[in-house]
């Protein structure tokens, strides 16, 4: 949307502009790389499966069955990353509505991060439609289903996708060296932040409403009113953590962005951030009890669906959780990237087991899914990472802003 | 054209009407749930008492919807419905002998699939068929993840799927005809009609022969009420059947997350605002942020 406004208010002539460009887009790092030389022949294969999914139909490529249609590319991709994701939405309101400055250094890649993956997760989303032509239909008023839960989150995660680009918009336009955009940008980011932030606590909500229908066919011990609720409150830490580990691969991979953030103390940050998760954490246990006691649920532990539930919830909140609190107290940053990456894991095994592996548990064939779903799933993965590292070595995301970007107002 | 259809179902209830409860043709209806609708909601009460589970309605069923003709139909073990078929009967070993059971759609009067659908593909008809619409299904599957009976199939293997499932042969219906396998069905099981008269047909075949009927009406408050109705020689749990089902509609469970989306959409922001301005530093100004 913004690349459309952009070039027309660059006061340079269109050729310096197309220069520039064609600049840009050459490589700025090692090409051959660990991660480019494991990443680029699986986005290969990953390619052509798509290809094939398109001419030979969804049930060529993967494994899904009548009783369970929505796999991993739903399951993970679209079910989890949006958990994931949401470390920009509680960002922003750390920094933007909470005015917690401390937060800033991160804010941006936080947001591109968040930005992307809603790009690359809809991307996925697309490939999983059986008709994806027809996806007009809720875009342009063909039928709407107002009472349906998915077309109010599908409307929810379109809006929240342009409110993440706006708020990222300023860096591009400092990239861009385009002033008079970075203002009217910069005076559109409040109301980014304000709907931006409603829009999440509704999709995030809506995601876990969307399962409220299948009573019945989820495992009890997973199945409960209140699942709006308990991946609202997820979102917190899942997308905290996110940024916890996210950060510390930055930190490590773009070094040379990084330099001259004296300011940018990156130990502080996390520290604050595990008490936080910490928090999220304590509230989402407490509810998963209050559930389970309400529920009467002590019946269904002494199973095999039991001890994996407790499997989840004792190694993968509980303990993340001490993790978090002992790592705040002892400002331990080591233990809190450990714990992030348990909590991280604690959220995808949650979201799978709601979406596919407690879903319908009961029926004559398990979906197992196929290798063909887990390459297309590392592939929009390593596609995403490859956009986020071309656009983080390009554009201010950790690098310093210009300095005309603070003087323009 | 409208008018005339109306007509003609209008002439086909009274006539069953009449049939079922004689003279009995303007009493109360309880039991129809959308009492504003401008057409009563039909549906087709089967009686697994008088199924022989001949397995012809599969075959008509097939024919009528241009899908492939059924296989394994000889076979003992309990066969699905799939995406190459709407319905299937299967045998089942119960404490009165083998019973047949049909297994198909079961429209319900709120159905789920319609709820979640963001297209209206799936959709509830005035007449009481729950049918898909090619041109608006954009193929998530969310009615499949909603559907308490998994009713709704997909063509997995194709590029351009359907959703295959009993649409009660709205086509034939609308063309003034009944669903098919109602039609050829050589026992009687399966009666089409009005669903407020099929509760009564129901109800007046258990009470008239208690000993050959159990006393339940599978369908009348299942899920809600739906329009596709089973009364059965022995319970219902010895068939097979989900006897779990709650007897609320199920897009009820959304109906308090959907109604929290609008304040929500309108308050947060207002409460958002608020909390800025009351943090915010005074000394610096507004567009610092970012």
């Amino acid at each position: 949307m913004s690349e459309n406004i952009i070039p027309k208010t660059i006061n340079e002539p269109s050729t310096g502009f197309w220069k520039f460009m064609l600049h840009e887009l050459k490589p700025k790092g090692k090409i051959f790389s660990p991660f480019n030389i494991i990443s680029f022949p699986i986005i290969i294969v990953g390619l052509i499966i798509i290809f094939l999914r398109f001419k030979n139909g969804i049930g060529s490529v993967t494994n899904l069955t009548q009783d369970v249609p929505w796999g991993l590319w739903i399951g993970f991709d679209v079910v989890t990353g949006v958990a994931f994701a949401g470390g920009a939405y509680v960002l922003v309101f750390m920094v933007n509505i909470l005015n917690l400055k401390k937060y800033k250094p991160i804010l941006r890649i936080t947001v591109l991060n968040g930005f992307l993956a809603y790009l690359f997760y809809s991307a996925a989303l697309l490939l999983d439609l059986g008709r994806p032509l027809s996806i007009v239909n809720v875009i342009i008023g063909n039928n709407f289903g107002v009472s349906s839960v998915l077309f109010l989150v599908g409307w929810h995660f379109l809006l929240y996708m342009l409110a993440l680009l706006l708020e990222f918009s300023p860096a591009i336009a400092e990239w861009l060296n385009a002033r008079k955009a970075h203002k009217i940008l910069t005076g559109l980011t409040m109301g980014a932040v304000v709907f931006g932030i409603t829009l999440s606590v509704l999709h995030q909500s809506g995601i876990g409403a969307l399962f409220l229908m299948a009573k019945g066919k989820i495992h009890p011990l997973w199945y409960n009113e209140y699942l709006p609720l308990l991946f609202v409150v997820s979102s917190v830490f899942a997308g905290i953590a996110m940024v916890i580990l996210e950060g510390s691969i930055s930190q490590k991979v773009f070094t040379k962005q990084l330099e001259g953030n004296a300011h940018h103390n990156h130990d502080d940050i996390l520290v604050g951030l595990s008490k936080i998760s910490a928090l999220g954490m304590f509230v989402y246990l407490s509810l998963i009890v209050l559930v389970f006691v309400h529920q009467k649920n002590w019946q269904y532990l002494n199973s095999g669906m039991g001890q994996w539930f407790l499997f989840e919830i004792i190694g993968f909140v509980i303990v993340p959780m001490l993790l978090f609190f002992t790592s705040y107290r002892y400002r331990n940053t080591g233990m809190i990237k450990i714990a992030a990456l348990i909590t991280l894991l604690g959220i995808m095994l949650n979201r799978m087991n709601i979406s596919i592996i407690s879903f319908r548990w009961d029926a004559a064939d398990r979906y197992v899914p196929s290798w063909q779903e887990f390459i297309v799933t590392l592939t929009i993965i390593f596609i995403e990472i490859w956009v986020l590292r071309w656009i983080v070595r390009r554009m201010p995301v950790l690098s310093k802003s210009p300095e005309w970007a603070h003087n323009n107002h | 054209m409208e008018i005339n259809r109306r007509f003609f179902f209008k002439a086909i209830g009274a006539t069953a009407a009449a049939i079922a409860v004689g003279q009995e043709t303007s009493a109360s209806e309880p039991d129809l749930k959308k009492d504003n609708k401008k057409e009563e909601l039909h549906g087709m009460l089967y009686d697994m008492v008088l199924c022989k589970g001949c397995h012809g309605c599969e075959y008509d069923c097939a024919e009528a919807h241009q899908l492939a003709e059924p296989v394994d139909t000889t076979k003992s073990e309990h066969r699905l419905t799939d995406e190459t078929r709407c319905t299937v009967v299967n045998k089942h070993e119960t404490s009165k002998g083998e019973v047949a059971v049909k297994t198909q759609c079961m429209h319900c009067s709120d159905p789920a699939c319609g709820a979640a659908c963001l297209t209206q593909a799936m959709y509830k008809t005035e007449h009481g068929a729950v049918i898909w619409r090619e041109d608006k299904c954009m193929g998530c599957r969310y009615c499949m993840i909603s559907c308490p009976f998994d009713v709704p199939k997909f063509e997995y293997q194709s590029t351009n799927p359907r959703i295959i499932k009993c649409d009660m042969c709205y086509n034939l219906i609308q063309e003034g005809e009944i669903p098919a396998c109602s039609y050829y069905c050589p026992s009687k099981a399966l009666t089409y009609g009005k669903r407020s008269d099929l509760i009564r047909i129901a109800r007046k075949r258990i009470h008239d022969s208690p000993e050959k009927y159990e006393d339940y009406i599978y369908g009348e408050n299942e899920a809600g009420g739906t329009s596709w109705m089973y009364i059965s020689p022995v319970p219902f749990n010895e068939l097979g059947m989900n006897t779990t089902i709650l007897t609320s509609s199920y897009p009820a469970l959304t109906k308090g997350f959907i109604s929290s989306i609008a304040p929500v959409d309108i308050l947060l922001p207002a409460v958002l605002l608020g909390i800025y301005e009351a943090t915010k530093s005074k000394n610096k100004p507004l567009d610092e942020e970012l």
